[in-house]
């Protein structure tokens, strides 16, 4: 459950940057999960319940975003679109296919009051 | 002030860095979205950095071994740092979720160990690995062995500062878990299949698996040992000194020579 060790990461950084925008309350959190993250999107879910309990963030709607991955295939010497690392390429069923992007967890805004 | 990033804290601590945000105002409810480019794992990425800054600055070579539970990393070691004795200065991080089992198979090599119990947490991270860089407390030039928890799944997404990442398979596990465990595979430069002398009496496919693992990762190294036997230990230590020549040589740190001549 390295979900928990993220969220309490998460956490840390909401609260930082509430402090320095003088933000009380915490209504939405927008992630960036992409398809290829090693991160299970709905523990994240239960597990930023959990951290956020007496916060700041408490209550917090957890929006999540989950752009699928981009490697490049060697055969096809183009750029496919994946949504596992498991995944031939869409094009020419062949592999391996060199994962570009897709792998990130990001923090990308809140809402808050 | 440390050299990775001008901050003012290189402890062991981790911390954050402000990030360039603007502030979109909605129309009279006060609410305010701060846009911010966060990633999850920046605090651990952080000391990650940190920790291989003073690797490097110290001339540390430092090995992270993953693998599931009962692969035979602890054995593997044993065997490492028994024909290694005398070479170099060597130090090991066990890390457990408890008991201290590991860190006193390692001492009774004559290597210092530390060992971090990490309680409910199912990996570890770069500040855990921090504070046992603090308490090794080698000398410069130094081989470090950082035996992660047995987890094929959480330790993938963590970066500790290390200088290699390896990851070991026993046969008796299936070839199929590159495929399975795909995160850990991705990311490791070597992969050894352990418990080779079981081979004869298990369904193994080493081929396959080699395959499988080369799907998630085209550019993974493989050598096939049993720590047991010493069968392909010469191959895996040669490679590991090989590692070391090539961090020493490459770094601005000092070569990492032999502790004894």
């Amino acid at each position: 459950m390295h979900e928990m060790a993220l969220c309490a990461g998460l956490m840390a950084t909401i609260e930082a940057q509430c402090r320095q925008e003088h933000a009380a309350r915490v209504h939405a959190v927008y992630l960036e999960i992409g398809a290829l993250a090693a991160v299970d999107a709905g523990a994240l879910r239960s597990c930023f319940e959990v951290v956020s309990h007496g916060t700041v963030a408490q209550g917090a709607c957890v929006e999540i975003s989950a752009p699928p991955g981009e490697g490049w295939c060697p055969q096809c010497a183009c750029m496919v679109t994946i949504t596992s690392r498991l995944e031939p390429c869409p094009r020419c069923a062949g592999y391996p296919v060199i994962i570009r992007q897709g792998a990130q967890m990001r923090l990308v805004a809140l809402d808050v009051t | 002030m440390c050299g990775v990033c001008g901050c003012s804290n290189p402890g062991t601590g981790g911390h954050a860095h402000d990030h360039h945000h603007d502030h979109h105002h909605h129309g009279g409810d006060n609410h305010r979205l701060l846009r911010l480019e966060e990633d999850l794992l920046a605090m651990n990425r952080h000391q990650a950095a940190h920790n291989r800054a003073r690797c490097q600055d110290q001339g540390w070579f430092m090995v992270n071994l993953l693998s599931s539970p009962g692969s035979g990393k602890t054995t593997l070691l044993v065997a490492t740092l028994q024909a290694l004795a005398g070479r170099y200065t060597v130090g090991v991080i066990e890390g457990d979720q408890q008991t201290d089992l590991d860190a006193q198979r390692i001492r009774a090599t004559g290597t210092p160990a530390i060992q971090i119990n990490t309680g409910k947490l199912c990996h570890l991270d770069a500040p855990l690995v921090a504070n046992a860089l603090d308490q090794l407390a080698l000398p410069p030039r130094a081989l470090i062995l950082v035996e992660n928890i047995g987890n094929l799944v959480c330790p993938a997404a963590f970066d500790l500062g290390e200088s290699l990442k390896v990851v070991l398979l026993s046969v008796t596990e299936g070839e199929d878990k590159p495929l399975k465990y795909p995160d850990i595979f991705a990311q490791a430069h070597m992969m050894l299949l352990t418990k080779a002398d079981l081979l004869p009496h298990v369904s193994f496919d080493v081929a396959r698996c080699l395959e499988h693992a080369r799907r998630v990762n085209p550019g993974i190294g493989h050598l096939v040992l049993s720590a047991t036997s010493g069968h392909g230990m010469a191959q895996w230590l040669d490679y590991l000194q090989r590692q070391v020549a090539t961090f020493g040589n490459a770094g601005a740190a000092p070569l990492l020579t032999e502790a004894c001549p």
